[in-house]
């Protein structure tokens, strides 16, 4: 568990310093514990696990758009872990049902647990479709089809800096929608 | 959408820097400066004889006062700005404005007076602060809220709560040099009030706005 924390932080420093490999790695080894333990909680509250996924994306996404409030000197595990627990009460609050979350529900998951079956989350793909047509295209591309920053600028005849402020306006506002849901 | 292309995804959007949180706190509480200072110089001023009162020591001690509840405030609004921070080991700073008071108070009741406590604690001025602080800080409790919004509180309410009350030390600041009741008890009594409406307003406020 030690060494699971220390590579985290190890990695997302390197993330910090514009290291994007790094931070797509991290996110990779994060996503399986955030998912069992959204499987966890929504099993706890009586409600079908295949929702998990939806709630991971939030998670993610708020790691994203927050991550300049960690602070690079501390332990990145607790600070991941304080935003998917309330992410995760939130969720399930808008579910209905007010739940008690243990922060051990995400210390302890083994990073070796493989994720289950689950149905792919549908909460992002309905949200992008109600986002201004510029970030939507951008977005749809990047995530979608797999483009690089680089092709998408030349298919939509933008440059790769507009390209960049739409996708992060994109994500931004995607974000915003989910929680007002 | 699946995951993995969500991660591809945000790992493109990297290279964004957000800047820190106190950056943002800053920024915003410099473009509310103006509002709140054009508010105060158009409709109240500073009193006339403030080169006479800054020779008292108690008219002195309301800007300690409120200085340190502002200070105190915006350094926990900061910390409390992480996902992972609690109140614990920064709430104390929050007291230290009141134990300056009373101290005030204690100095205060050591020296001999010309009125009785009660007219010093009514003042002439309870209505007018009362009414003035809390509306001086709205526009810096909206700027402070606005900066804080950058960070990831755990608990929205206990945030807005501190925003309303780094906004009511900014104000009372203000207020304190058109006020021309020093007594600390005085101080103590409406300040205090003032303060904790725009507490209160600034918990209801950041339980919707600082939810992230």
């Amino acid at each position: 568990m030690r060494e699971r924390d220390d590579e985290w932080t190890g990695l997302m420093r390197s993330a910090i310093s514009g290291d994007s490999a790094a931070y797509h790695r991290l996110l990779k080894a994060v996503t399986p514990v955030l998912r069992a333990a959204a499987r966890r909680g929504l099993a706890r509250s009586g409600q079908p696990v295949d929702q998990s996924e939806d709630i991971v994306q939030d998670i993610l996404l708020a790691v994203h758009l927050k991550r300049h409030t960690w602070d690079v000197n501390a332990p990145f595990a607790p600070w991941l872990f304080a935003i998917a627990r309330n992410k995760l009460i939130d969720a399930l609050r808008r579910r209905g049902r007010r739940i008690f979350v243990d922060i051990d529900d995400f210390a302890e998951t083994l990073p070796g647990e493989a994720p289950a079956e689950t149905a792919s989350a549908s909460e992002v793909a309905a949200q992008l479709q109600t986002l201004p047509a510029r970030q939507r295209d951008v977005l749809q591309s990047i995530a979608v089809e797999s483009a690089s920053i680089k092709d998408t600028a030349a298919k939509f005849s933008m440059s790769e800096g507009a390209v960049r402020v739409a996708l992060h306006r994109g994500l931004t506002s995607l974000t915003a929608k989910l929680r007002e849901q | 959408m699946d995951t993995d292309r969500l991660i591809r995804t945000l790992a493109a959007d990297n290279g964004h820097r957000a800047p820190p949180v106190g950056y943002a706190l800053m920024l915003a509480l410099l473009a509310a400066a103006p509002v709140s200072l054009l508010m105060f110089f158009t409709e109240l001023g500073v009193r006339p004889d403030v080169m006479i009162a800054m020779r008292n020591p108690f008219f002195d001690l309301k800007f300690a006062v409120t200085l340190a509840l502002a200070i105190a405030a915006i350094a926990v609004s900061l910390h409390l700005s992480r996902p992972e921070a609690s109140l614990r080991g920064f709430g104390w700073l929050l007291v230290i404005p009141a134990g300056i008071l009373t101290a005030g108070i204690g100095g205060e009741m050591m020296m001999p007076q010309r009125l009785p406590m009660m007219t010093r604690l009514v003042g002439k001025n309870s209505w007018i602060c009362m009414t003035t602080i809390p509306l001086l800080s709205l526009p810096i409790l909206a700027a402070a809220l606005m900066g804080l919004r950058h960070g990831a509180p755990s608990r929205p309410a206990v945030a807005g709560a501190v925003a309303g009350m780094l906004s009511a030390g900014l104000a009372a600041t203000l207020y304190a040099s058109h006020c021309t009741d020093d007594s600390p008890l005085f101080v103590a009594t409406w300040y205090t009030l003032a303060t904790a409406l725009v507490t209160a307003i600034g918990a209801l406020a950041g339980s919707k706005l600082l939810r992230y």
